[in-house]
């Protein structure tokens, strides 16, 4: 690992880094014209399903596999939709690629809509995400001008228009379905599957939806090759056929108790503990770390004792969470209550919760309330249980829901209850002296934050 | 809601109605415009009047109540007038995990409102936010669309002054 050279990161600490000169002279836009100078689409297609690319939106599936997946023969449009929602807590690698190499992740884009035949890329961005806006809609405009974007782009026949929508801060929007819907101007109520998009997407049409450090990859993978990318990176695993295997660099985010924030260029597969010594400069205020979300909010918790645990697409699962996600690690001090942290995890999915399916909108809303209850020192023994209830009920896992939105809501309280039950029973007792073992119905105490939409 | 009368003066400007109609051709349907057709109404008036939903319905071709329909999903949009400066503190993990809550509530307690209010003068506009993607410099604030990194409470008093000499740029 000690030759590890940066690739996704390699501009961004130059001055400019941003604009298309920088960009060219570091090599940029070489990869394109590789793209449609020698190759068809599905080679390129063949080359990023050969790499083992997993899409880094979250649920890791093999990016070249899902674009095979676009029906052949079909009278089109095929339409390109950028996932740039990034709406994760703890998540931001996708800002600091729009900020700081826009054309990098321009020249995806144009990539992967060659592949997939796509002449229109919709780049859905969150509104929180200003600057990002500007340096993308400046990227794009350089691009226009240079005859890089429009019809018959670098004159090569092949014609992209890339358009930027802006979002309205809605975590469910980053759902791929949801994104979909509200690019088509509705609310962003994720749609049931399949059909899946690669089918049936936006405006009805095959559509691929491909996040940014997804796409930002392809470039390398052009430039250096399918075993540049597979030299990095934990190997499928021989005694699981269904195991891809998890290939390439990966922008791990690090943030919460931690001494230096921030994002950081890794092969797939380095432990937390690593990213947490090595990388984060140690837990903040010389204290012991006591538990780290280890791929964004949904993905659960691990203890400390579990850090090292190899971040990679398998690794996360093997100690009981829901899986890598965004790689967002959020490390939590010795000091950090876990009811604390278990209200701020239920408040968020009650806010964010799109509230089509019941199970979600309720369940979400009535552990937040259960949460605040306790956090009051109104909890009872009997409380845990019907979290864990509630967390086992809800989600695509169980079958009950839509959308991965619940089961990202169900985990982090499955593994505090799990992995911290002492410490909720020993909170309820100290906080509720008298009443923890009450059985009774109680009303909640007050409504709080119910979901904005 | 109450039904918009006819009335005399379009809340749409020309400005608007043109920059709306500019973006037709991106789009196979013109349902699709309706979020950027907000956003467009929102960043000029600061919120979206109940008026302005069937004129922007008009120039979609939709039902007035498919427009309200998606502005009530996004929280994001609302139909009160709004202050100049709209500032949200985040309130997720990262934040919150380095004194996030604390801000937030300094930050009420400062510009004299309730979290989601507005000052009296109108101008500021101050609500919390869930993760910004600023977690790397958490506590985060972000205001209009100036980012205010590692905040905290020595700093909000500084930060206060600024979105309201912000908010007089803003008449
Ligand atoms: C509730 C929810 C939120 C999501 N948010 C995002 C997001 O903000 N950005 C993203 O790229 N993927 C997000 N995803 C994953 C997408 O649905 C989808 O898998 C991804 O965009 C596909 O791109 P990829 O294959 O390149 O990763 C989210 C999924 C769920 C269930
Ligand atoms: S699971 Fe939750 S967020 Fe997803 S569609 Fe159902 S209600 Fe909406
Ligand atoms: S948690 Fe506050 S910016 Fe991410």
């Amino acid at each position: 690992m000690a030759e590890f050279e940066p690739v996704l990161t390699a501009n961004i600490n130059k001055p400019d880094s941003h604009t298309l000169p920088v960009y060219e002279q570091g090599g940029g836009y070489q990869a394109i014209r590789k793209v449609l100078g020698e190759m068809s689409p599905t080679q390129v297609v063949d080359l990023v399903k050969a790499s083992g690319l997993r899409g880094r939106g979250g649920a890791g599936f093999p990016c070249g596999l899902k674009w095979s997946f676009l029906p052949q023969n079909h009278p089109g449009p095929f339409y390109m939709c950028i996932n740039a929602d990034e709406s994760e807590p703890g998540t931001f690698n996708n800002r600091i690629l729009m900020e700081l190499d826009p054309h990098q992740v321009i020249e995806g884009i144009m990539i992967g809509c060659y592949a997939t035949k796509a002449t229109t890329a919709y780049l859905y961005l969150r509104y929180e995400y200003p600057t990002a806006y500007r340096r993308l809609q400046q990227a794009i405009d350089e691009c226009y001008a240079k005859g890089y974007l429009g019809d018959n782009c670098f004159g090569k026949g092949f014609s992209l228009n890339i358009y930027m929508h802006r979002g309205a801060a809605a975590y469910i929007c980053g759902e791929e379905t949801g994104l979909i819907e509200s690019l088509e101007g509705k609310r962003a109520w994720p749609r049931i599957k399949p059909p899946f998009p690669a089918i049936e997407g936006a405006f009805r049409k095959p559509t691929v939806v491909n996040n940014i450090e997804t796409l930002a990859c392809v470039p390398h993978i052009i430039n250096r090759g399918v075993d540049w990318f597979k030299s990095m990176g934990i190997p499928s695993d021989p005694n699981n056929p269904r195991d891809p295997g998890s290939y390439g660099p990966k922008l791990y985010c690090i943030s919460g108790h931690i001494n230096k924030p921030g994002c950081y260029e890794m092969p797939l597969g380095v432990t937390c503990r690593e990213l947490v010594e090595n990388y984060g400069g140690g837990v903040w205020k010389g204290r012991k770390g006591k538990a780290a979300i280890p791929g964004g909010i949904s993905m659960g918790l691990l203890s400390e004792s579990e850090w090292d645990t190899k971040l990679d697409f398998a690794g996360p699962g093997k100690a009981g969470c829901l899986g890598l996600g965004t790689a967002a690690v959020v490390v939590l001090d010795e000091t950090v209550s876990m009811v604390d942290f278990l209200h701020n995890s239920c408040r968020f999915f009650a806010h964010e919760s799109c509230g089509q399916c019941t199970p979600c909108r309720e369940g979400t809303s009535w552990s937040e309330r259960i949460l605040y209850r306790i956090k009051q020192g109104k909890g009872r023994l009997k409380d845990l249980d019907l979290l864990q209830t509630i967390s086992d009920s809800i989600g695509i896992m169980p079958g009950t829901t839509i959308c991965g939105l619940a089961d990202g809501a169900a985990w982090p309280i499955k593994n505090a209850l799990k992995k911290f039950r002492g410490e909720f029973e020993d909170y309820v007792k100290r906080t509720n002296p008298n009443g923890y073992q009450n059985k009774e119905p109680v009303e909640a105490l007050e409504v709080v934050g119910l979901g904005a939409h | 809601m109450t039904t918009a009368a006819p009335t005399s003066s379009p809340v749409l400007t020309p400005e608007m109605v043109a920059e709306i109609q500019a973006l037709f051709p991106r789009y196979p349907t013109r349902q699709a415009i309706t979020l950027p057709a907000l956003h467009i109404v929102n960043s000029q008036l600061r919120h979206v009047p109940m008026e302005a939903i069937p004129e922007i319905a008009k120039l979609l071709e939709l039902a007035p109540a498919q427009i309200y329909d998606t502005l009530s999903f996004y929280g994001f949009f609302k139909s009160e007038q709004g202050g100049f400066v709209r500032a949200w503190v985040c309130r997720s993990i990262s934040c919150a995990l380095r004194g996030g809550d604390e801000v937030f509530q300094k930050m009420c307690h400062t510009l004299g409102v309730k979290p989601g209010g507005t000052t009296p003068d109108g101008k500021i506009t101050l609500e919390f936010g869930e993760c910004l993607g600023l977690c790397d410099f958490a506590p985060a604030v972000l205001a209009n669309e100036q980012v205010y990194k590692n905040v905290d409470l020595d700093k909000v008093d500084e930060i206060c002054a600024q979105l309201k000499s912000q908010a007089e740029k803003g008449g």
